[in-house]
């Protein structure tokens, strides 16, 4: 128990770059997931395609390549250095999961009744008119739960910040383990039970939300 | 500070596709192995018992919403030293192991979902058909059940596929481990990402592509909406 409790204290020492990074790359997700959801749905051709390009690649190859990918080539394609690598955490993992939650946004954007858009359109609304008050509502509550599971995914995905040397749970938990091998299963174990418990709160919205998104429609 | 060269990009890839059996060989065991442990749990998880049907889905819970790569080191270097039932572990098996039973848990998943799309009056014909549970299951309900899972099971393989180099940190020597070694060498790691980046995109786009056009398919084939047809 006592050696729980130490374990826990030392791996609550990376909770914060866990949890900073979680928010930070989530909102970065959410965002590029609208933007380039609703770009792949614009009616200007090269708009559509050159999104099309960016979800193709980031959906079709894995999170760890491109993280060391940015690693390395952000600061020699640009000749800039981000200051951190923190930041770097976050574009990787806010592109990679944008990329699939923009799929998500198209589709729910896509499932939305034909009969909406058609009553906007006779009720003369302009097109942003039709996305903002008749397209979108309905669109997002569909939306809800694929954004909480991939959120999930993301929770696991910050997990690879530590293999770019950021002081992250796991990353204290391989510290621990480098000095300590005999134990080494205490230690994991404290450690998936650190990302279980982030993950609980986000489990138990991602549910609520699909209740959200059924309720009150008929289908 | 060193900048992009085509040498070192071409002189790259043949040593890089030296890994790539490793990372299909993972993928395909890992798959298998998923694919095993998913029945498991898909069996395990219509268990009547209330209680145990908690548990059991909040473990599956639990793996599921824990990091594969934390699943991996805990596989790698935790378990050979516990007690008894510790054993040293290949970075392959372990590889094979730690991801497949992470993935068993969305494929035991799938399979449910199969199972319970499998029309309320199907059952009920087994039933009134007076068919063994054996029976009920290898003639009537596995064969409506199974092919929906299909595409499914091929997303989950390119999605495990993409895990694949997660591996490379317990010491699999697969395309990322290959492109690290090579970048490490020639001081410059940027040639040998980018191609393991393609490697990755050239297999599973059309893979992607390959499963979507099944899954359309089957979808006209297995039409669920003609659950009950007059017999001719």
């Amino acid at each position: 128990m006592e050696a729980i409790l130490n374990i826990s204290q030392e791996l609550g020492r990376g909770l914060w770059v866990t949890i900073s990074i979680l928010i930070a790359s989530a909102l970065l997700a959410y965002l590029i997931g609208f933007i380039a959801g609703l770009s792949r749905l614009s009616k200007n051709i090269f708009i559509q395609k050159f999104t099309g390009l960016y979800i193709e690649i980031f959906r079709g190859t894995s999170l760890i390549v491109q993280l060391f990918w940015l690693y390395y080539a952000i600061p020699m394609l640009f000749g800039i250095n981000l200051g951190s690598n923190w930041v770097i955490g976050v574009i990787a993992i806010g592109l990679n999961y944008g990329a699939y939650l923009s799929e998500v946004v198209r589709g729910s954007v896509e499932a939305v009744d034909s009969g909406q858009t058609e009553a906007a359109v006779a009720l003369n609304m302009s097109s942003y008119q039709k996305m903002r008050y008749i397209i979108l509502p309905q669109a997002v509550r569909m939306m809800l739960p694929e954004f909480g599971n991939y959120t999930i995914q993301m929770l696991k995905g910050t997990a690879l910040v530590s293999l770019i040397s950021l002081s992250d749970i796991l990353y204290y938990g391989n510290i621990l383990r480098s000095s300590n091998l005999s134990q080494a299963p205490l230690i994991y174990l404290v450690v998936l039970g650190f990302y279980f418990i982030l993950a609980l709160p986000l489990i138990f919205l991602t549910r609520k939300a699909e209740d959200v998104s059924k309720k009150g429609v008929a289908n | 500070m060193n900048y992009w060269s085509f040498e070192r990009f071409f002189e790259a890839w043949p040593y890089i596709l030296k890994g790539l059996h490793i990372t299909v060989g993972v993928t395909i065991s890992a798959f298998l192995f998923a694919a095993v442990f998913g029945l498991v749990w898909a069996i395990l998880r219509r268990v009547e018992n209330k209680q145990l049907n908690f548990i059991i889905t909040w473990v599956m819970e639990f793996i599921r919403s824990t990091p594969p790569l934390v699943q991996l080191f805990f596989i790698y270097y935790a378990w050979p030293v516990i007690p008894v039932v510790g054993v040293t572990l290949s970075p392959f098996v372990s590889a094979v192991v730690g991801l497949g039973l992470h993935f068993s848990t969305y494929i035991g998943e799938i399979y449910r979902s199969g199972i319970e799309s499998v029309g309320k009056g199907q059952w009920e014909a087994a039933t009134a058909l007076n068919f063994s549970t054996l029976d009920k299951w290898r003639k009537i309900i596995l064969p409506q059940a199974f092919p929906p899972t299909i595409p499914m099971l091929g997303n989950y393989f390119i999605i495990m596929f993409k895990e694949v180099p997660l591996a490379s940190t317990i010491g699999v020597t697969g395309i990322l481990h290959m492109a690290n070694s090579f970048g490490s060498t020639h001081f410059n790691l940027i040639e040998a990402l980018t191609i393991v980046g393609i490697i990755f995109l050239a297999l599973s786009y059309p893979a992607a592509v390959l499963i979507k056009k099944l899954e359309v398919k089957l979808n006209t084939r297995f039409d669920k909406n003609a659950d009950i047809k007059p017999i001719e």
